[in-house]
Formats: structure tokens, C-alpha cells, sequence
């Protein structure tokens, strides 16, 4: 018991744990104080999400379309945590979100391309987008945070502005991606059966949580994450051990920026949602994806879980009550959960004070 | 005196995972001594040290002060308790001048308005009771290390604080430097301060302490008055055996060139001047080069040059007949160069991987470690268990410790070892033994020499008098960045050397 205790994962398990359930009690706070009346129920709807179905196969239906969502914001996740362990802050994750989506629905239903070719090129798109902010970093040490919020900005517009060109001639949203051009739907792989026939789920599911293991496996085990971590860790003694620190952190966010791209390809391809193309705000998915990557405690598999849940409470939200609550309440509450999660690092520390104080120093 | 001991911490035993850093200490220091507490790296004296401080809680034994049985948390309880402490690295504000780092958290204020004539009024006789020369308006981050430390004195006497605690402080001073802080700290203990003197040093211990407490891998050797010992006494019950003061060497005939700098200018990134002058010298196989000099004379630059982590200015750099002056550092490391560098933390280790993974810092990329881009772990694991039974890298863990967690005796031979064991052609070693005990410094030594022995060059820096003596074949002498003299460390005296050293000199 008291290894795993010591245990790192563990520890950040435990972590995460302790900042859904503040999450929710705060959550529920908020409710309280704006009707104490409807606020158990509204709370439990959150944590319900697709459970509120009576039918099991509106239910399975349901969680088919939180998973359709996890896909995406695990992409956005890893691309975030992996910049991280390379000590870079990708907070540009949404930026390269959006030029994958645009990328990808561009070229679905303006030039009728297939949907592998849309998603690679999300990746090429998210990819370049995040080169920019690396060389910058590398070669002008502009500052990564700065560049990346800029790039995002200037992503969302000329999003807007492009993707304006295939867009529905009533609405400002983009066409129907399965009636313009079905082959560039993602294949189903005839997982949408699994879930009650849900034409949203595709194999960007099984492939978000396959790239997940890469992206452990490309930390973990290879020569190239050694490098990138040692980066990472300590730029100048990577430096004197003769690793092209510029090199590896352009490489850093070409990869993390492929992953946010391709995340867009992921949502978008799926024919869930259709882009907006008067949006006047950067997609949530990127900034989510950081409290996703550091809720599941920095590790690629914990992210898988961790975006799961995230898009677990902010489907729920939908659930609540409007005729009680404003219509905005649900994206508050699963805000203030999201926001509680940033705290894991924080109670990781508390924990292992906590740890070393009862423990004394006794050994393991 | 019904109390005679200041500060008494009985049977103290503190474990952390995987090693007892404090096994039954029981250490006493008496009213108005100095007393020197002596051990290897890691035999766990900052432990100690840090148990009187209320950083960790000892899992038995207690502390009196003045025979009273007290209980320190935290740091805040030490001060409260006049215990102050002197850190191995200083805890200043750079930007702020002298007296205010002084007064820093202290300050008397009137209506919220700082009062610093009091103050300034105080350190000054402080400074002059004490005889610790500070000017109290200097900024921090302009004077001299020596300086910084007096201010860390005046900051404890400021306090009041009746038990000072020195961290090994001559580590980073100057020999004139630290001739003036013995005499400082006879004065304290003149004047009734009670002094903790932890160092490795044995010349120092037996010049200013009155009694030495010695520690051993945790355990408690004893306590021996310093007036009826001597230092290889104490070097025995500190290191467990007999050490080697004289560093054993043959005579050697150097054989061809494998270093060769010609003219190198390197420029300075502190100010407009360059930092290195065109300097020209050689290293040749079969012989140790030293570089010698007073900290800040373009070593730290000619060292980055010839490394490759910056570029040099103007000048050329051979590396075995090839020119390497504008050489990747990659390409340098594999054409057979080692470099143990000046600041283990900032580019020796990465801190935050286990030991095993620094140990292949320099070759994680080479087939014997790599496979199909994939790091080979059990060949990494085999590789640092040779390397750490071989080199006697000590550590809670073993190879899969984290660097961070070492001490810096451990962490500087993982990095020696690491350097060394790549067989280099030349091996350049800037301060090598820098906060060092004996026993690790004679283990250095001797491997320098033995890569000597084998036929490898050598060029070492080093700012330690004794070192420049003991180990090289040749001598190099650098004074603003250039190099203004060549001596043979056999015929030549450590006042001649004093006199190069300090620009009064030069060929």
C-alpha cells in the first residue's frame, strides 16, 4: 500500500480524483446560489449526461456522441502535453485546431476529396501553423505563449474567411459534409452499430486513443523522446551533450501541432458539427485540451481518460434544466470542473507533503 | 554557564527512501566555539544541518537549546531560536543593495515608512565590531563574491542570531578571500558566537576550528579537539581509510599534438571586450595542460569555445590535425573530445532523469544504446550499474535515482565517469573536484592522471592552488583573457604562480 502511495501515477490518479469531486461540489455551490430549488437535480444531470436516456439505446446513442467529441479534445490534449514535456506551452493548440478544420473541410467540400486527404492535410495544416511558433521560439526566442495566441487569432478569421467559400448560402455554417460529399465522411468501420446506429461514430475514435499509445510510446521508449525530454528538462545540457536543441523544438510543436489539426479533422470529418463561419471566438477544444492533459496527470494514457471526462460533464451540462437556469449555465458548470482540474499539480504537491509528513521518512 | 552547549541535537536518525541519511548523530556545540562539522559528500551533513533548521522532522532524537529540549517545524522556529545560517549559495536579491537585503523582512518602519537611517546605523556597527567591510548602498549583483557572503553574515548578526551555521562558504572564495573569513569567524566566536563550520576542507578545519565533529555515510565517527590531531587523522575517520595526499605520477614524455589553438579570440557576453585574446597553446598526448588563473578570466569562454556551446570570434581550433572551430558539439563528443563541465547543474545533468539516463547523456544516440530509434533500457541499465560500481557513484536508488536527488559529490563523479568511460582523445576538466571532499578528490586526481597514463590528454581548469601544483605536467596561466605565462609546475613556486595569477606577472 505504501508503494503505491509513493507511486507517481498513482499519486497523480489520486490527484485528479480529488479535483473532479471539488470540481462538482463547487459546481453545485454555484447552483445553489443561483436556485437552490433545481440544484441537486441539475448537478446530478451534469454527471448523468447520456444516462438521463431512459432507453438503453438512447443511451449507448448518446455516449456515442461524447465520445465522438472526446476524440478531438484527446488530440488537442496530447498535442498539448507532449509541447509540455518539452517545455513548451502550446497554448496555440486551438489555433492548429481550427487550420486542421479548416484544411479539412476545405478541401471535403469545396475541392471533393476523400477523407484521408483531408485528414492529412489537417495534420500538414496544424503542423506549419505550429512550425511558425517554433522557429520563432528557436531562432528569435519569441516567446511561445505570446506567438501562439496571435497565431490563433489569425487562424480563427482566415478560417472564417476561407471556409465562407463552402458554406450553406442561408446560415453562416458550412455545408452538410455527408450530402456535399459523403466520401469524405470518416469511415464508420461499422462501429456506428455499437452505438444504436450513431452515424457520428468513426474510427477517429479508436484512432485518437491508438495515437495516444504512440505519443506514450514516442516519450517513453524512443532515442528521439529521450532527446526531446532532455530539451525539455534542461536546454542547456542538452545542448552540451550535442542534441540540436533548436532542431528538437521546432520538431516539438510540428508534432503537437499535427495532433491539434488533426483533432479538427476528427470533429469535423465526423459530420457531428458544422463550422460556424461568423465565429468570433477561438474553439474551446484547445484550451479544454490543457486541463484534459494535466488532469490526466502529464501521461498520455491518462489523457484519453481525462478528455473522456471532460466532454463527459460538459455534454451533461446540456441536460440541465433551462427553464430553471439560464441557457449559459451549463457551459459555467462544466467551466468551474474544468477549471478545478488545473488543479492537479497543486494537489499533487499537498498529497506528497502530506505523505511525507505521516510517513515520517520511512523507507519504501 | 550552567548550560554549556549552545545547541545540542541528540541521537538524531532521519531516513529517506532508500538510505539513512542521519543514523544516530548526536552533534554539540558548545557557547563561543567554532566548531567544524566534517564529512564526504553525502555522508549527511546538509541533512543534519537541515534538521536543526526545521526543514525535515527527524524521526528520533531531539534538540536542546541552552539545555532546554525544543521544537523547530520550520525555519521561522530556528530564527526565533537566533540559529541563522550562511547557504553554500546565497540567498540575495540581486538587484537590491546591500543594507536592504539586510534588513530584508526585518525592516523598522514608522507609519509604514522604511526607516533605514536605524538601520543603516546598526550594520555599519555591526560591520565594525565584526570587521566585515561591506559598503552598505553597492548593489548585490555588482560586488564581489566575498562581499555577498559578509552580507549574509551581517544579515545573521542583524537578527541577533547566536548559533551561525557556515555551508561549506570557502567554496566559492578566492584564497585572499578566505583568509579574511577565518579571521571573520575567530572574531564571532570572540566576541560569543557560537559557529557551525560545515566543510570538507581539512586545511581550513585545522586553522580556525576548535573542535570537528566527523560523519561517515550517516553514521557519527566521533568528535575530536583539533589542537592534538592532524589532518591525516581526520581525513581517516572521515574517509574510512588512509588518503593520498600527494598525487602519485611518473614522469611522462608528452607525445604529438592532439589539442592545438591558434590565436582564439572568444567574445565576452558579459561586456564589450572579448573574453579570450587570441590565445594560442597545445595539448598533447600523454600530458595534463593546466589552465590556471583567478575566477573570470576568460576560462569559463575558452572552455565554451573549444566545447563548441559558443562560437569563438576569430582563431582556429585543431582536434587531432583536424580544424574543429566550426565543429558541431555532437561532432566534437564523437571525434573522441569529453568535457566535464564547470556547472554540473546547468549543463552536466539533466536533473530530472535518473542517473541512468545521464550516464548515457553523451552516447544514447550510439548503437549500443539505440535500436531502430527505440533506447535500448536493459543495455542503459547494465552500462550505469558498470559505471557506478566501477566509479563509486553512491545513491538512494541506484540507477534509476533521480540526478536531482544526489548530493553533488555523487552527482559530479556520475559525470565523470560518464565523461571518462567514453575513452576520449582529449578530456577537458574545468574544476573537476569543485566542492569535493579529499576522498573524491583523490579518486579524480587519479583518474585525470590515469587518462594521462593511458596516453590521453588532458587539459584541465582549475582554480585551486594546491590542484594547479599537484596534478599537471605544464602550467598556463590566464589574466584578462589572455594567457601571460607557461610554467613547469616542478620548479616553479605557488608565489610565482600567485604573481602571474594576479597580472603583476607575465612572460
Amino acid at each position: 500500500m505504501r508503494k503505491l502511495l509513493k507511486n507517481e501515477g498513482f499519486e497523480s490518479f489520486i490527484a485528479s480524483i480529488i479535483c473532479i469531486i471539488l470540481g462538482l461540489i463547487i459546481g453545485y455551490v454555484v447552483l445553489l446560489a443561483i436556485k437552490p430549488a433545481g440544484a441537486s437535480k441539475a448537478i446530478v444531470a451534469v454527471i448523468k449526461n447520456f444516462m438521463y436516456y431512459p432507453s438503453g439505446a438512447a443511451k449507448i446513442k448518446y455516449f456515442g456522441n461524447t465520445l465522438v467529441k472526446t476524440a478531438p479534445l484527446l488530440m488537442c490534449s496530447l498535442s498539448i502535453l507532449f509541447a509540455y514535456k518539452v517545455g513548451l506551452f502550446n497554448i496555440g493548440a486551438s489555433g492548429q485546431f481550427t487550420v486542421g478544420t479548416c484544411a479539412a473541410l476545405y478541401l471535403a467540400l469545396g475541392a471533393n476529396m476523400p477523407w484521408y486527404v483531408c485528414l492529412i492535410s489537417a495534420m500538414v495544416a496544424g503542423a506549419l501553423l505550429a512550425a511558425i511558433t517554433g522557429i520563432l521560439k528557436s531562432y528569435c526566442n519569441v516567446n511561445e505563449v505570446i506567438s501562439c495566441i496571435m497565431l490563433n487569432w489569425i487562424s480563427l478569421y482566415a478560417t472564417n474567411m476561407i471556409l465562407t467559400k463552402v458554406k450553406e448560402s442561408t446560415s453562416p455554417y458550412t455545408l452538410v459534409v455527408a450530402n456535399t460529399n459523403p466520401k469524405a465522411i470518416l469511415p464508420s468501420l461499422g462501429l456506428g452499430k455499437l452505438f444504436s446506429n450513431n452515424p457520428y461514430v468513426t474510427i477517429a475514435i479508436p484512432l485518437s486513443i491508438i495515437l495516444a499509445i504512440v505519443i506514450w510510446v514516442l516519450l517513453e521508449k524512443t532515442t528521439l523522446g529521450y532527446e526531446l525530454r532532455a530539451t525539455g528538462n534542461n536546454k542547456n545540457a542538452a545542448k552540451y551533450a550535442g542534441m540540436n536543441e533548436k532542431r528538437n523544438i521546432i520538431l516539438t510543436m510540428v508534432i503537437a501541432g499535427a495532433l491539434s489539426g488533426l483533432g479538427g479533422a476528427f470533429l469535423y470529418l465526423s459530420g457531428f458539427e458544422q463550422w460556424q463561419c461568423t465565429q468570433s471566438s477561438v474553439p474551446g477544444m484547445g484550451f479544454n485540451g490543457i486541463a484534459a492533459s494535466f488532469l490526466g496527470g502529464l501521461s498520455p494514457i491518462g489523457s484519453i481518460f481525462s478528455s473522456y471526462f471532460i466532454q463527459h460533464v460538459t455534454a451533461g451540462g446540456a441536460y440541465v434544466d433551462k427553464t430553471l437556469y439560464c441557457s449559459q449555465i451549463s457551459d459555467l458548470i462544466s467551466s468551474v470542473i474544468i477549471y478545478l482540474c488545473g488543479f492537479v499539480g497543486f494537489l499533487k504537491l499537498v498529497l506528497k507533503k502530506a505523505a511525507e509528513k505521516k510517513e515520517g521518512g520511512e523507507t519504501k | 554557564m550552567d548550560a554549556p552547549y549552545a545547541i545540542e541535537m541528540l541521537n538524531i536518525t532521519k531516513k529517506f527512501p532508500g538510505i539513512i541519511a542521519n543514523d544516530n548523530i548526536t552533534l554539540q556545540l558548545r557557547k563561543g566555539e567554532i566548531h567544524a562539522l566534517l564529512g564526504e559528500n553525502g555522508a549527511g551533513k546538509s541533512t543534519l544541518m537541515s534538521v536543526l533548521f526545521g526543514l525535515y522532522q527527524p524521526e528520533e532524537g531531539q534538540i536542546k537549546k541552552d539545555g532546554k529540549v525544543v521544537d523547530i517545524k520550520n525555519p521561522n522556529d530556528a530564527n526565533a531560536l537566533g540559529i541563522g545560517m550562511v547557504h553554500q549559495h546565497f540567498k540575495l536579491v540581486e538587484c537590491f543593495t546591500v543594507l536592504d537585503n539586510i534588513i530584508l523582512g526585518v525592516e523598522t518602519t514608522k507609519n509604514g515608512i522604511l526607516q533605514k537611517d536605524e538601520a543603516r546605523k546598526k550594520v555599519l556597527a555591526l560591520s565594525e565590531k565584526y570587521g566585515l567591510a561591506v559598503n552598505p548602498d553597492a548593489i548585490i549583483e555588482d560586488i564581489t563574491v566575498g562581499m555577498q557572503q559578509r552580507t549574509e553574515i551581517l544579515k545573521m548578526l542583524y537578527r541577533d542570531n547566536e548559533i551561525l551555521i557556515f555551508d561549506e562558504p570557502t567554496a566559492v572564495l578566492t584564497p585572499q578571500e578566505i583568509d579574511e573569513l577565518m579571521a571573520i569567524m575567530k572574531n564571532l566566536a570572540a566576541e560569543g558566537k557560537s559557529i557551525l563550520f560545515i566543510s570538507h576542507k581539512l586545511n581550513e578545519i585545522m586553522e580556525v576550528a576548535d573542535r570537528v565533529s566527523v560523519l561517515r555515510k550517516g553514521k557519527y565517527i566521533g568528535t575530536v579537539d583539533v589542537e592534538g590531531t592532524t589532518k591525516e587523522d581526520l581525513s581517516r575517520m572521515m574517509v574510512g581509510r588512509d588518503v593520498d595526499f600527494v598525487v602519485q605520477k611518473q614522469p611522462r614524455t608528452p607525445g604529438e599534438e592532439i589539442l592545438k589553438v591558434e590565436n582564439l579570440t572568444v567574445a565576452s557576453k558579459i561586456h564589450k571586450n572579448n573574453a579570450v585574446k587570441n590565445v594560442s597553446f597545445n595539448v598533447r598526448k600523454g600530458e595534463i595542460v593546466c589552465i590556471a588563473g583567478i575566477d573570470g578570466n576568460g576560462q569559463t569562454e575558452l572552455v565554451y569555445a573549444l566545447s563548441g556551446l559558443e562560437p569563438a570570434a576569430g582563431g582556429k581550433i585543431s582536434l587531432l590535425g583536424k580544424d574543429i572551430t566550426n565543429t558541431s558539439i555532437r561532432d566534437r563528443s564523437v571525434m573522441g573530445m569529453s568535457h566535464i563541465p564547470e556547472d554540473r547543474h546547468k549543463h552536466g545533468l539533466v536533473l530530472d532523469y535518473s542517473l541512468e539516463y545521464n550516464m548515457v547523456l553523451q552516447r544514447y544516440f550510439e548503437p549500443e544504446f539505440t535500436k531502430n530509434g527505440f533506447l535500448d533500457k536493459p543495455a542503459i541499465r547494465k552500462y550505469a550499474e558498470r559505471l557506478i560500481e566501477e566509479y563509486d557513484v553512491r545513491s538512494g536508488q541506484g540507477p534509476i535515482t533521480r540526478a536531482r536527488s544526489m548530493s553533488g559529490g555523487n552527482q559530479q563523479k556520475a559525470i565523470v565517469a560518464r565523461e571518462i568511460d567514453k575513452e576520449p582523445e582529449l578530456l577537458i576538466a574545468v574544476q573537476p573536484t569543485r566542492g569535493l571532499d579529499v576522498g573524491a578528490i583523490e579518486n579524480i586526481h587519479r583518474q585525470l592522471v590515469a587518462q594521462r597514463d593511458k596516453d590521453k590528454a588532458v587539459l584541465l581548469v582549475s582554480l585551486e592552488l594546491e590542484e594547479v601544483m599537484s596534478v599537471p605536467d605544464r602550467i598556463l596561466v590566464m589574466y584578462e583573457g589572455e594567457i601571460v605565462g607557461e610554467l613547469d609546475p616542478k620548479t616553479t613556486t605557488v608565489e610565482e604562480l600567485g604573481l602571474y595569477m594576479a597580472g603583476a606577472k607575465r612572460q
